[in-house]
């Protein structure tokens, strides 16, 4: 299935969760915040969110700003 | 515990620096991270943005003791109360903190507050249990609509983000002082330490400042010179200065001059 992911199209695995897709990707879930069709995925439900096909996830963290 | 003399409580927390410091800009992350050792600071701010899939996992949070400083997340580049507010709520997910500098940008140029969205902004934010504290313009009526709302703390602006301006206008950064009761920092405009003593001195709470530390030629330098600035502003405004006066005032005594 085809997701957006930080406003790109890419390929994923059927099914994959929010965690695994994190871990796939070499994320550390502790410093992101994951936003699943522009509603916040709590922590806790990483693991027992599944995505679907046409999902748009953006995945954000704290950079430098002012 | 007691409080210790002089501190800086803004959410329920207490500080004992008076300067805070934007993370933007740095040329390097050990730069970032020993130019935040010498300005004293305790709270830092970052930018939340999307995490970059193509480069090096290295992040800033990597250099920074996330014991030794609060994080206060920004809303920067947010142009409506609707995405400051999204920002907010992806803040506090990744940083599990209530903490958010929130602005509202009105136009690219000046990167002036669209005041009437930041007070949009801050009502939501609020009422979702966030520690708010808004960039907003100088301007006292906006700053008590902040605090009515329940901001934890009101920054006006010196100057527009990262001139180096300076306090433009001292007199209505007094007028706001005068009439809110929560802490007023002064956010954006800063160019050097006299800068920010010169807020100190009008009796803020606290000076938030990004770029004159960042773009100076020696950054570390620049972040204790305005460690010693705030520190020194502040201890001048608690001293209370003389009053201005037009004509000399001989500071040596008049008897017993020879004849």
């Amino acid at each position: 299935m085809r997701i957006v992911l930080n406003g790109d199209s890419v390929e994923t695995a059927d099914g994959c969760t929010v965690g695994e897709l994190l871990q796939q990707l070499g994320i550390s879930r502790e410093r992101v915040a994951v936003e699943l069709n522009a509603d916040i995925v709590p922590k806790v439900d990483y693991d027992r969110r599944p995505l679907s096909d046409g999902d748009k996830i953006e995945i954000v963290h704290f950079v430098g700003g002012g | 515990m007691t409080q210790s003399a002089d501190t800086l409580i803004i959410g329920g927390r207490e500080f004992t620096s008076r300067l805070m410091v934007g993370t933007g800009k740095y040329a390097s992350f050990e730069q970032t991270a020993r130019a935040l050792e010498m300005s004293g600071a305790q709270i830092i701010t970052v930018a939340v943005r999307r995490v970059n899939l193509d480069r090096s996992k290295e992040s800033l949070l990597d250099y920074i003791d996330l014991k030794k400083y609060t994080l206060l997340p920004n809303t920067a580049g947010c142009y409506t109360a609707d995405d400051a507010v999204r920002t907010c709520r992806l803040a506090r997910e990744a940083g599990m903190s209530d903490f958010v500098k929130l602005e509202v940008l009105g136009d690219e140029k000046t990167l002036f507050p669209d005041n009437e969205e930041l007070l949009k902004a801050a009502k939501i934010l609020v009422a979702e249990g966030f520690t708010v504290l808004p960039y907003c313009s100088d301007d006292v009526i906006v700053c008590k609509k902040l605090e009515d709302l329940g901001c934890a703390a009101v920054m006006p602006l010196g100057a527009p983000i990262g001139s180096g301006l300076g306090i433009r206008n001292p007199y209505n950064i007094r007028i706001i002082l005068e009439n809110v009761s929560v802490p007023v920092i002064v956010d954006a405009g800063v160019g050097s330490a006299s800068d920010a003593a010169i807020a100190m001195e009008l009796g803020c709470a606290g000076v938030l400042m990004n770029t004159a530390i960042a773009g100076a030629q020696d950054p570390i330098a620049m972040a204790e010179a305005m460690k010693l600035a705030v520190i020194a502003g502040r201890l001048s405004y608690k001293a209370g200065r003389i009053p201005r006066k037009l004509y000399a005032n001989a500071s040596s005594p008049l008897d017993g001059m020879i004849g």
